[in-house]
């Protein structure tokens, strides 16, 4: 009986899902830093307090997110600088701080906001970078994440990703979704849900369409959705199963594996779904191709070896080179955006672990635990990994920095959220 | 009783569902929007504010309801479906050649009949592998009633990897419930 009641409760809050908010926020904590990190300080702007949503506490967040900063208290500085040449060395000097962010805000006629920052070299007051952006309030976060791109391309020689994009799949009772998310988690937007799961979400490179697997039809499709308008393309249905779509670095075609020859093989196409040509040619399994930078060749899954193991094949003449060897499960790889190593996922003794690679040298990294990490995908500037393992038999999502040093917890009331997707650094 | 409570409340919860799922008309271009089943789908953009939006839903594909069907009667070797594989194995197991063989025979007594093998596996490894693994599941099943004379037309191999789990836990029994091929004919 009580357990009757349990199934009704289950199902009556199921029914209630609807009225209560559709999405589930991520929110972001770090949960262990890099061994050094830039003593910054974001001093408030002046006149931000005029609005409810400030900037610099987005800012701050973002860096602080990163692992790479750390924020220096300004409290006790008066008068607050506004400006670069308001920064004096001294206060600074005995806060450790290395940079400052100093700015101001003013309210525009039209209703627009004049947003004035500059980031300014502590030790020697002088300025690194500086910008003014005429914003709505409503952009607002937008460029908060533009201002830390800026700060932390200028302090760590790498773009920032703050302004870009992830997309995931939760599953919420028997509810599968795929959303799209500010890297920081906020603003999630379902772009499409379904009954039956929904897997691969890949990023078109220009930010403006993305291409996944559903099961709707009782079968595996790949499908092309626009983001714009949500108007959508079975690219890739034919008899049998069709899965792990990847864009070429145009945009102009896909890889896909299809079973509709025989066996998983893989297939390119156009982003449209036509001229379907088949470029592996074997006996195996060949799956999860992911274009190399360069578009030139892909690197894949095979067990034509015996086990799943990485491969990479030149798309103009078809070789094939093995790419690992040491033990007995290799799978899912990701190239680096450098082109020079990958990130991917190994078996050891068990445990699923993200692990990266470095083509030349063959030196393998792992960078997490297991045991059930899986579908790593790399931020845009090579910096972070960001991927799915599982807590307490929930799907959770995890990062973790390319060098291992920083990791991140991401956590969701959705009941699970796996297959994460990060977006490129271009935003249509 | 309980059975029946469960399914009327279930019934509620869908009803629900659906009338939630309307949306505005959003331009779909959906090459097989016209075979669209029971999964149903509601895409959206994320463009600013109205996101445009739409629902795929259908009933299933053929007919239902085929009384007197030996591929219904409990007591008909036909009606077994699901035939269960060993860790990493695509070995259709002795124990389950009866099965995968009435099939087939049924599948050569009846040219006009069709169906589909969905392969499965357990929650282990990479998501996109694992539909690779499933399909070889199926794909082998197929194998065997092809080499008994059933037609290559007649059986369509799809794999949901371990997407679809019949047993949600995390143990060996769970996933030796999971390492499976479904045989479902069109229709059902």
């Amino acid at each position: 009986m009580r357990s009757l009641l349990r199934t009704f409760l289950l199902l009556l809050s199921f029914t209630l899902l609807p009225a209560l908010p559709a999405r589930a926020q991520l929110t972001i904590e770090i949960v262990g830093g890099a061994g050094t990190t830039i003593p910054i300080s974001i001093v408030p702007f002046e006149s931000e307090a005029t609005w409810p949503l400030g900037i610099t506490g987005i800012v701050g967040a973002d860096l602080a997110r990163s692992g790479l900063f750390r924020l220096v208290d300004y409290a006790g500085i008066t008068p607050r600088p506004a400006r670069p040449e308001e920064v004096r060395v001294a206060d600074w000097r005995a806060r450790g701080a290395d940079a400052v962010v100093v700015g101001s805000m003013r309210a525009l006629q039209d209703g627009r906001v004049e947003v004035r920052f500059a980031l300014v070299d502590a030790t020697k007051a002088s300025v690194l970078a500086s910008q003014v952006y005429t914003v709505m309030p409503a952009q607002f976060r937008a460029t908060a994440h533009r201002i830390a791109d800026v700060i932390y391309e200028k302090l760590t020689g790498a773009p920032g990703v703050f302004s870009t994009r992830i997309a995931y799949i939760t599953k919420q009772g028997s509810r599968f979704s795929l959303q799209v998310a500010d890297a920081d988690g906020h603003d999630p937007q379902t772009i499409v849900s379904s009954n039956e799961p929904i897997l691969s979400p890949r990023w078109a490179p220009d930010g403006s369409r993305i291409a996944y697997v559903s099961l709707e039809q009782k079968k595996p499709v790949v499908y092309v959705q626009s983001l714009s308008t949500g108007g959508r393309q079975a690219v890739a249905n034919f008899r049998g199963s069709n899965s792990a779509p990847a864009w070429s670095p145009d945009g102009r075609t896909l890889a896909v594996t299809l079973t509709r020859d025989g066996g998983s093989q893989i297939y390119l196409m156009n982003a449209d779904g036509g001229n379907v040509r088949r470029v592996t040619q074997s006996a195996a399994i060949d799956t999860e191709a992911y274009f190399m930078p360069d578009g030139q060749s892909l690197l894949f899954t095979s067990d034509r070896g015996g086990s799943p193991q990485i491969y990479r094949m030149s798309v103009g003449s078809g070789t094939v080179e093995r790419v690992t060897f040491e033990g007995s499960y290799n799978v899912t790889p990701r190239p680096l955006p450098d082109g020079k190593g990958m990130v991917f996922v190994r078996r050891e003794g068990g445990r699923f672990q993200v692990a990266t690679m470095d083509f030349a040298t063959r030196q393998v990294q792992v960078l997490t635990q297991g045991p059930l990490d899986e579908s790593p995908s790399i931020a845009p500037n090579g910096k972070m990994v960001i991927y799915a393992n599982e807590q307490g038999g929930r799907g959770v999502l995890a990062a973790v920095s390319t060098d291992g040093r920083v990791k991140q917890r991401l956590s969701s009331t959705a009941t699970d959220v796996r297959e994460p997707a990060w977006g490129p650094l271009a935003r249509p | 009783m309980r059975k029946l409570f469960v399914a009327a409340i279930a019934a509620v919860f869908l009803a629900g569902c659906a009338s939630q799922e309307t949306q505005p008309e959003a331009p779909i271009d959906d090459k097989a929007a016209a075979t669209a089943s029971a999964g149903g789908a509601t895409t959206s953009g994320v463009g600013g504010s109205g996101v445009g939006g739409t629902t795929a839903s259908g009933g299933a594909v053929g007919t239902t309801g085929t009384g007197g069907s030996p591929l219904r009667d409990p007591a008909n070797i036909l009606s077994k479906r699901t035939v269960y594989f060993d860790y990493d194995s695509f070995v259709v197991k002795d124990e389950f050649r009866p099965l995968v063989e009435a099939h087939a025979r049924y599948l050569v007594a009846n040219r006009g009949t069709r169906m589909i093998i969905q392969g499965n596996t357990d929650e282990r490894g990479s998501r996109e592998y694992n539909i690779a693994l499933g399909q070889k599941r199926a794909d082998a099943v197929k194998r065997v009633m092809t080499l008994l004379g059933a037609q290559e037309a007649q059986i369509e191999t799809v794999s949901f990897g371990k997407e679809k789990p019949k047993n949600a836990g995390h143990d060996e029994s769970a996933w030796a419930e999971n390492r499976r091929g479904d045989i479902v004919y069109a229709g059902e």
